[in-house]
């Protein structure tokens, strides 16, 4: 099928690896091209392009994908890379390219894939909405960037794409932009993510300039192949960190912004303003899982001179925010009374594991969260789009209750997914992934304290969960009109990411590490007596207990009770003061507003004087001299020049007054001079010629 | 006092009578009156120059002195008839008044 | 010199005298024509005698008619108003004299070389008019010319213009 050929070169035919590739990320942005031109009421059109687009870039991530897997049943690890040229600059080459292997034909399949199934339930979901066409010009346009984030080999063309993928996101999570609290929430996500790709350029800046490429894979010349990072590894920056560690360090914080991780993670509860597709495809699945994907991607830069068995700065640093995002969200999701904000939150905690999984276990263990995660939290999205439709766009859990009954294929499909955010053991997917980074994390060189974190978290995690789907499902309703459920176009999605949410368990388990043999390249075997292995089994029944322990927790202070919407929550009432600080999240918002956001605004305030004082002074300066200058001019003009003249004029006509009283008129005093003239002359005449 | 300078002195005197006339008197006939006693006054001279000087057989002066009479003859006419045009439509000849070209 | 040139002379004089200081216009007019008569005589007394004839015929005759008869035509009959000297007689007056003095300074200046007695020369009529139609023939038929576009040109001067006004 494919050959592992590394192929570098100009722009010429190289085989169907390099069409295949394009064309996934392509054919979306034309698709939201081709939508752009079309107007409002030609709304069919709009989602057939959009879901066309998609299932055809999904078609060929599959072909790519078991491409990739044929290879590695061979035992090639596939590295199919085409760079290209773009320009030059000077003496550098501005290469753009893209790359396929195991790493990115996971996650191309898994982004179609969950994108294609919330296409299809927003054409429910947005029936009524009047800008339905505008809507799947910027979902196909996201699908596209976020396409081309994944196969980029390029830093040039992942950070087009990456910035691409923020733009999207603004323009979704601002989709109804009348509202104030949309726009304004587009523009936090917009400005918080920014402050992490101002660092991420920076990153990508010095690694340009470190390694003379841009590329990641490029024949042994790439900018995380072997003799790159040696020579990275050489440079020492500041803080004892070597070149490695520092630029590593600026991704992170790149990452760390479209991820959520804490102190950037303000934004993302925000973003569920937009609408709830919006919520589950961006901000659960793809874009924030774009941070996790990004540092998989350049692992061998984070990784780069750690010892065996050791750990490097990057990654520590990678840990220890991880570890703090996760327990954190977890905690304010516990207070929220929204049913997106808490899953906003629990997705920024899932983040944090995410990120604390590859910090202290590898890609793998990293990126099978990341996969399992998008699942079941579109999963929960979903659902909760699904409820909130059902419930006439209600989205406070205190105004519901007693869905099982009104909604039961809702509440089974999201009884799933909720359970596999828990980790609730064995049939769930989350579980298994949740255990692999539970497992590094046991393991991890430089202390347990991230493991206990990550353990506290898990307990967090199943609690609010577990308070969640009491106030929603369970109880009496406290709402308006009665729920009804949502249509099959809505609800069939919501099966097959469920069924998905079960299934996928089976790829990650210990039994049968799969996954993680993929991706690192080894060749597996199914064995059983794997799962119970001493060390695993102990963890495993640990991880379980936890999550027991939280479900019963909640179910005994929650329960069936659905109090009013009213009256304090059950836990409020025990510790009122600990209880509003989470429910204010933490004031983390607030403490921004007091610091960054004061003294930008002091800033703008100096900038404003600066310009309306100085700058405009000086110019109004300018101008009014200019005035005085045009002003002098003219009194010198109309007195001076004019006035001089005039008065010439005038002493001319004067002068020319008296020579004209010569002229009497009169005859004899013309005969007067004629004769006193003659008489001179012959005077003279006479006078001369007697001499 | 040679003869020629006799005549020559009351040809003078004509003269300046003639033009003292013609530059005082307010009525233009006067003034060409006076002019016309200059004009006399100049042939007098001629004839007397004639008379006195040499090669008076060439006729020269006399010659000069008829056609200057002549000629004097026609200007005086036209001279008068001008005079009696103004005369039409100033209704004076009075040369004190007649300054409509004055500057 | 002969009485008969003081007599001509005073004569003269006296009549041109006359003919710028009267008030009464018509009598200038007269005493012009013995003026006339007296500058004919001295003519006459230096042997040029067509010269002579010919002025008492041109000027007496006819000049001075026509200066009378312009008077005439002009209302100058009738003795005016106002002054008949110009305001500023003092000063063509002094003009005249100052000419007078300045011809006289230049007879009497050369009186030494002025000629004396010459002869009488002998001028017939035939003479005359054989110098005019030989040498001076030229300015003869000049002078016809000249004398018959005056005339016209006096004709139509002095004539009543038909209708003025339009």
């Amino acid at each position: 099928m494919l050959d592992p050929e590394e192929i570098t070169g100009s722009f010429t035919h190289c085989g169907p690896s390099c069409d295949y590739l394009l064309l996934i990320t392509a054919v979306p942005m034309i698709a939201a091209g081709v939508i752009a031109l079309l107007k409002q009421p030609y709304r069919k059109t709009a989602s057939t392009l959009a879901i066309g687009a998609l299932s055809f870039s999904l078609l060929l991530s599959i072909i790519a994908f078991t491409g990739v897997v044929l290879d590695w049943t061979h035992g090639i690890v596939t590295r199919i890379v085409f760079n290209f040229t773009w320009f030059r600059i000077g003496a550098s080459n501005v290469d753009l390219g893209w790359v396929l292997d195991p790493l990115s034909a996971v996650m191309l399949v898994m982004v179609c894939f969950v994108g294609l199934l919330i296409f299809v339930y927003s054409t429910g979901y947005m029936k009524e909405d009047e800008n339905y066409t505008r809507f799947f010009c910027f979902m196909s346009l996201f699908a596209g960037a976020m396409l081309g984030v994944v196969i980029a080999n390029s830093t040039l063309l992942l950070f087009m794409c990456w910035e691409l993928v923020g733009l999207t996101s603004y323009l979704l999570i601002g989709f109804w932009y009348q509202k104030p609290e949309a726009a304004a929430a587009a523009k936090k996500a917009f400005l918080t993510t920014r402050i992490g790709d101002v660092l991420f350029l920076l990153g990508i800046v010095w690694l340009f300039a470190q390694t003379g490429t841009l590329l990641f894979y490029n024949n042994g010349a790439g900018s995380i192949e072997a003799v790159a990072l040696a020579g990275l590894l050489n440079q020492h920056a500041a803080w004892g960190l070597t070149a490695a560690g520092a630029i590593g360090l600026l991704i992170f914080a790149g990452a760390a912004g479209k991820s959520g991780q804490f102190p950037l993670h303000v934004w993302l509860p925000d973003a569920m303003e937009g609408p709830t597709p919006v919520s589950a495809l961006i901000h659960a699945a793809t874009m924030v899982a774009a941070g996790v994907y990004l540092i998989a991607r350049v692992y061998p830069l984070m990784q780069a001179g750690a010892t065996q068995g050791g750990t490097t700065a990057a990654l520590t640093v990678v840990t220890w925010v991880g570890a703090f995002t996760a327990v954190f969200a977890a905690l304010i999701a516990v207070a929220q009374n929204d049913i997106k904000r808490t899953l906003a939150y629990s997705t920024v905690s899932q983040l944090g594991y995410m990120m604390a999984g590859l910090g202290m276990g590898g890609v793998a263990v990293g990126m099978f969260h990341l996969i399992t995660h998008a699942f079941f939290k579109a999963l929960l999205f979903l659902g909760a789009g699904s409820v909130i439709h059902g419930c006439h766009g209600e989205q406070d859990v205190r105004r519901m209750g007693g869905l099982k009954s009104d909604m039961p294929l809702t509440f089974l499909t999201y009884g799933i997914g909720m359970l596999a955010l828990c980790g609730f053991p064995i049939i769930f997917s989350g579980f298994w992934s949740k255990d692999g980074i539970m497992e590094a994390a046991e393991h991890w060189s430089v202390t347990k304290a991230p493991f206990y974190m990550l353990i506290i978290g898990a307990l967090l995690t199943a609690f609010y969960m577990t308070r969640q789907l009491a106030y929603i499902y369970y109880g009496h309703w406290r709402g308006g009109k009665p729920a009804h459920e949502s249509p099959a176009v809505m609800t069939v999605p919501l099966v097959i990411l469920a069924f998905f949410t079960m299934a996928l368990g089976l790829i990650g388990t210990p039994a049968w590490p799969w996954f993680r043999a993929f991706l690192d390249g080894r060749s597996t075997n199914f064995e059983l007596h794997r799962v119970i292995e001493p060390g695993l089994f102990v963890l495993m029944i640990v991880s379980t207990s936890v999550v027991v322990a939280g479900l019963i927790l909640g179910w005994r202070i929650y329960g069936d009770r659905s109090p009013k919407a009213t009256e304090p929550d059950a836990l409020e009432k025990t510790m009122p003061r600990a209880w509003s600080w989470l429910r204010d999240r933490l004031y983390v918002d607030e403490l921004y507003g007091k610091t960054v956001i004061a003294f930008y605004q002091w800033w703008a305030r100096v900038a404003d004087w600066l310009d309306r004082r100085v700058f405009g002074g000086a110019v109004t300066g300018v101008a009014r001299s200019f005035g005085l200058w045009a002003r002098l001019n003219r009194f010198l003009d109309a007195n001076v020049v004019d006035g001089s003249f005039d008065k010439g004029c005038d002493e001319l006509a004067v002068g020319g007054g008296l020579l004209a009283r010569v002229q009497t008129g009169r005859v004899q005093t013309y005969l007067r001079i004629l004769a006193l003239a003659v008489l001179a002359l012959a005077a003279i005449l006479i006078w001369s010629s007697r001499a | 006092m040679t003869p020629l300078a006799g005549y020559l002195l009351i040809a003078a005197l004509i003269f300046s009578i003639g033009l003292a006339g013609a530059l005082t008197r307010r009525n233009a006939i006067l003034v060409l009156i006076g002019i016309e006693l200059m004009l006399n006054a100049a042939n007098l001279n001629l004839i007397a120059f004639w008379r006195y000087g040499p090669h008076p057989e060439l006729l020269t002066g006399m010659i000069f002195a008829i056609f200057s009479i002549a000629v004097a003859a026609a200007e005086a006419a036209v001279g008068l008839g001008l005079v009696i045009h103004i005369h039409r439509h100033a209704h004076t000849t009075d040369l004190d008044q007649m300054n409509r070209m004055k500057g | 010199m002969s009485y008969l040139f003081y007599l001509l002379a005073a004569l003269t004089v006296a009549g041109a005298l006359a003919a710028l200081m009267l008030k009464n216009t018509v009598h200038c007019a007269l005493v012009l024509t013995v003026a006339f008569a007296g500058l004919a005589m001295l003519f006459l007394n230096l042997d040029a005698q067509f010269a002579g004839i010919a002025q008492l015929l041109v000027y007496v005759g006819a000049v001075a008619i026509l200066v009378v008869i312009a008077i005439l035509l002009t209302k100058g009959s009738e003795t005016s108003k106002d002054e008949v000297f110009s305001r500023s007689w003092l000063v063509g007056l002094v003009i005249a004299a100052a000419v007078f003095a300045v011809l006289s300074w230049a007879v009497i200046g050369s009186i030494r070389v002025l000629p004396h007695e010459m002869a009488v020369p002998d001028v017939t009529v035939v003479q005359i008019g054989d110098a005019l139609v030989d040498r001076y023939v030229l300015p003869l038929e000049i002078v016809a010319v000249l004398l018959t576009a005056a005339m016209i040109g006096a004709v139509i001067v002095a004539r009543h213009e038909k209708e003025e006004k339009r």
